[in-house]
């Protein structure tokens, strides 16, 4: 069968994927994410008398915390699935990438195995973190100037 | 290639599963089960190969044989450099050949078998195929703590091994025929929908058993696949249709057997080397035990990709082997 032909015959047969759906989902949890990350920036910030910028790194630091522990604990990859993408694109997406790739190569030495894999997904979100945010500060400057 | 045997048989089978098969639908039909993923040792590797090591013991005790009495050991799994079946061998002891197919590794090893023992050139031979999940999701896909969402094409691998033991002793299943399949290039790249991949290779594989036995498809009373999943079922009967003019009747999939499709968390249906001799060797046979089966058509199909060629995007090749089994009249 040709292969353009045989396309044709393969999406017929393959089911659609709720985009919506999972879209809605996503931006539903990633909005309490955020919810939730603003309402520790406050909580620090008031109980600690601490500037909201030094607030920030610590709501990043607890997010983070609690997320390596929910994937160490078992069940986070569980409430990944089932909020789409809603867990994995806020911090705690990156924490529950590193932990999970620790937990899986653990017994393959701390160098060889846990050193070598634990960035394994969460190593692209570094460098094109680090060079998008280097491009966008550029633009800044150029055009405001600031 | 089509081969006719005149003297093999599969005279006793040992399936051993993990706890998703253990808990599906023909979870009475397997030898022995576990409860969870490690089976009481460190690392899912090698849970992986204490599962060919019991499928072997169980049919060593079957058959009232020792390891010293077997003339050939073959077995092949999904990890890189067949490393689970190369620690069972280690154990075992025997003359080994480790074989690579991926899904459609166990009727590889039922082939060259076969082939052997109808040539005299062995008595017996142990084969044997196994599949960890959670090993074969680190190795191909992404860690399994991760749990990122997945297409609904996608398929679960199952967790297990099968053994089975050849010799040219009449009792058991016969194997009557097989046709060696050549690998397919199908055009598909996406490694989330292997039942697009491998149903060309399973659809050219029958048709060429057909017309090289000089049968139709009803001759067999059941044509089985190994492992398409729910919807590479109904692109397999549509692509034989439509080139070769074929239809399936008595057809099923492995895929859509040993799990419960709609309460599992298992998406499009199982896969792997396991799953299409678990099925067979538990369920399949248990039928044709009872002659409720006479003959079956087990095609086993795999796609054989890699990580990197799936990164470099390349179409993944697939290919499916045939074998004919019959009920000793």
């Amino acid at each position: 069968m040709e292969k353009n032909k045989y396309k044709e015959v393969v999406n017929r047969h393959t089911p659609k994927e709720n985009v919506l759906y999972n879209t809605m989902i996503a931006f539903f949890v990633g909005g309490l994410m955020g919810l939730l990350g603003q309402l520790l920036i406050d909580a620090y910030s008031y109980y600690f008398s601490i500037p909201t910028n030094q607030a920030s790194i610590f709501m990043i630091v607890t997010l983070i915390f609690v997320g390596c522990l929910l994937t160490c604990l078992g069940f986070f990859d569980k409430w990944v699935h089932a909020c789409k993408c809603g867990l994995i694109v806020p911090i705690t997406g990156f924490a529950h990438a590193m932990m999970s790739a620790a937990l899986e190569y653990r017994k393959e030495g701390l160098v060889t195995g846990i050193g070598a894999n634990m960035f394994k997904l969460a190593g692209s979100v570094i460098i094109f973190g680090v060079v998008s945010a280097y491009v966008f500060g550029l633009l800044r400057l150029i055009l405001f100037g600031c | 290639m089509t081969f006719k045997y005149n003297n093999v048989y599969i005279n006793e089978t040992g399936t051993v599963t993990g706890p998703y098969e253990a808990s599906g639908p023909l979870s009475k039909y397997f030898d022995k089960g576990y409860k969870d993923f490690y089976f009481g040792l460190p690392t899912w590797e090698q849970a992986e190969s204490k599962s060919i090591e019991d499928a072997v013991d169980i049919v060593l005790n079957k058959t009232n044989r020792t390891k010293f009495d077997i003339d050939l050991f073959i077995s092949g799994d999904l990890l890189n450099q067949t490393a689970a079946s190369n620690i069972a061998a280690s154990s075992l002891g025997v003359p080994y050949f480790g074989v690579y197919n991926a899904c459609a590794t166990s009727v590889e090893g039922l082939i060259l078998a076969s082939n052997m023992i109808e040539a005299k050139q062995i008595k017996n031979c142990i084969t044997c195929a196994s599949a960890h999940n959670n090993a074969s999701e680190k190795q191909f896909r992404y860690p399994v703590e991760y749990g990122g969402p997945k297409p609904k094409t996608t398929t679960f691998t199952t967790t297990g091994a099968a053994a089975a033991f050849l010799s040219y002793n009449k009792k058991g299943i016969r194997i009557e025929s097989a046709t060696v399949g050549s690998v397919v290039d199908s055009g598909v790249k996406d490694a989330f929908h292997m039942g697009a991949v491998m149903a060309p290779a399973a659809a050219q594989t029958i048709y060429r058993h057909l017309l090289e036995t000089k049968r139709e498809a009803d001759y067999y009373d059941l044509i089985l696949t190994g492992d398409l999943g729910r919807y590479g079922k109904n692109i397999l009967r549509e692509c034989i249709n439509t080139e070769y003019g074929i239809t399936l009747k008595n057809y099923d999939d492995t895929a859509c057997m040993i799990f419960d499709l709609d309460n599992q968390p298992v998406y499009a249906g199982a896969s792997g080397p396991a799953c299409a001799p678990l099925v067979t060797y538990g369920y399949i046979f248990s039928l044709m035990k009872k002659k409720e089966l006479k003959r079956v058509l087990l095609v086993a199909t795999g796609a054989l990709h890699s990580q990197s060629t799936v990164n470099q995007k390349l179409s993944i090749p697939s290919i499916a082997h045939a074998i004919s089994l019959e009920v000793i009249e």
